[in-house]
């Protein structure tokens, strides 16, 4: 068996080098053909990648690595294979396509193993290599464009973290963040620096936070709340939360969680009355009492 | 803000269970920050099959929240099952949500001081137990020290 795998490897090892224009156009041709290729990948890209590829199988086979593994362990042809899933799934394949794809391949190799040998049991032996080389090559190549787009995904939710805590300037020395969904701890952190960074770029001396997008305040909310309170006290500005609506009153209040010692508003337009009111004052530092106007 | 929606709510879509709760009961795991959020969506569309006001909504699911948050910084990760109840029509036939909370965690040795507002062993403010307390209907602990801790909560709609 080995040493017939070894001379099926060989033959195809030929075959790669003799054929290869001819493999690398069918490949393309033969995806191109297939529909399940929907990306605006054009054949030129098509032909770059097909030719990378023969040239890293090239190279796996005349290594002595068995075919099983050669693919995830030949750094050469996994590199390749990784490369080639990443493009597409950036280019917005589907992972079907993709693996499809990759394994249309096989059809290709075997062809071009037909012309070397006319015998069945040669020609056997060698689609059972082929299919053991080339599934392992679907199947990282699959995975390959799950771990792409988890990636993606999470580059996207980095960004909209950030997105989605703006700090606006409201008047003389008012900010604002409107915040809307969850705050958890990665959240609130972003929240803070942009804060204490405003503070800072605008000396402002009263920061909104607007709740009214926060659907649920639990005590870790509550207790993020003031942290960033309390930080932006530190640096001498005074701070409003607004938006609190009655269904969160009620259940803050419920909760036990005592936020007296923060002036809290209703709507942002009572907080943004309640910031002016306090920037008029002489000295705002100290002399303000959370009963407000 | 609409995309940030999206995001929301297609990151909850990627929970295991994705169907709306109905009539039976759905557990979800809560081992990590993401699906706390997970939990959150759930118990929310529950709280609205069930039929029940803003209000209660809100205290339905800040109680699950502080609940699965408990299981996954104390307990080092559970479940949450969440049951739709409906009493025979002689008792009332009202409607009501139940929450079944569980961690294997080290569990709680004094649940009396647990129970006490602003006792905490964490980092926390110490309101989450109580306060889930008073935000539901009906409360029970179970909790055995090195093997876990579970936490049944009921709330119904319309006393």
């Amino acid at each position: 068996m080995s040493t017939s795998e070894t001379s099926v490897r060989d033959g195809l090892l030929e075959a790669l080098r003799e054929r290869e224009q001819e493999i690398a156009d069918r490949w393309v041709r033969l995806q191109l053909e297939q529909s399940t290729l929907d990306t605006d990948m054009n054949e030129h890209e098509l032909r770059e990648e097909a030719d990378l590829l023969i040239s890293a199988l090239r190279t796996g086979l005349a290594s002595d690595v068995p075919v099983e593994r050669l693919v995830t362990s030949q750094h050469e042809l996994r590199r390749t294979v990784i490369e080639l899933s990443l493009r597409r799934a950036r280019a917005g394949a589907t992972p079907t396509a993709t693996s499809l794809a990759v394994l249309s391949l096989k059809e290709v190799l075997l062809e071009a193993m037909q012309h070397t040998t006319r015998d069945t049991a040669e020609l056997f032996s060698a689609a059972v290599l082929v299919n053991r080389l080339l599934d392992a090559a679907g199947a990282l190549s699959f995975e390959t464009y799950v771990e792409g787009r988890e990636e993606i995904i999470q580059r996207q939710s980095r960004q909209l973290m950030e997105l989605s805590t703006p700090v606006v300037r409201l008047w003389h020395h008012v900010l604002a963040v409107p915040l809307i969904g969850t705050l958890d701890t990665a959240r609130t952190q972003v929240v803070m620096e942009n804060l204490l960074q405003g503070i800072q770029d605008h000396e402002a001396k009263v920061a909104i936070i607007d709740i009214t997008g926060v659907p649920a305040v639990d005590t870790a909310v509550a207790q993020h709340l003031m942290h960033t309170v309390n930080a932006v006290r530190l640096m001498g500005a005074d701070c409003v939360i607004s938006g609190i609506r009655p269904p969160i009153a009620q259940t803050i209040a419920q909760l036990g969680i005592d936020l007296s010692t923060i002036l809290t508003r209703a709507t942002l337009a009572d907080a943004l009355a309640a910031a002016v009111h306090l920037t008029d004052q002489p000295s705002v530092s100290g002399s303000y009492s959370p009963a407000g106007p | 803000m609409t995309l940030y929606d999206e995001q929301l709510t297609r990151s909850a879509g990627l929970g295991p269970q994705r169907s709306p709760v109905r009539a039976g009961s759905a557990t979800y795991s809560v081992s990590s920050e993401e699906d706390l959020l997970t939990v959150r969506h759930a118990v929310r569309a529950a709280t609205v099959e069930a039929g029940f006001g803003l209000v209660d909504q809100t205290r339905i699911v800040t109680a699950a929240s502080e609940l699965a948050r408990n299981a996954y910084i104390h307990g080092g990760g559970g479940s949450l099952t969440i049951e739709q109840l409906r009493q025979p029509p002689q008792q009332g036939g009202r409607r009501g949500l139940r929450l079944t909370v569980r961690d294997e965690g080290p569990g709680i040795p004094d649940l009396e001081s647990a129970l006490t507002d602003g006792f905490t062993t964490g980092a926390g403010l110490g309101h989450g137990l109580g306060g889930a307390q008073r935000l539901m209907h009906e409360f029970s602990v179970h909790s055995t020290t090195g093997e876990g801790t579970t936490v049944v909560v009921t709330r119904w709609n319309g006393r």
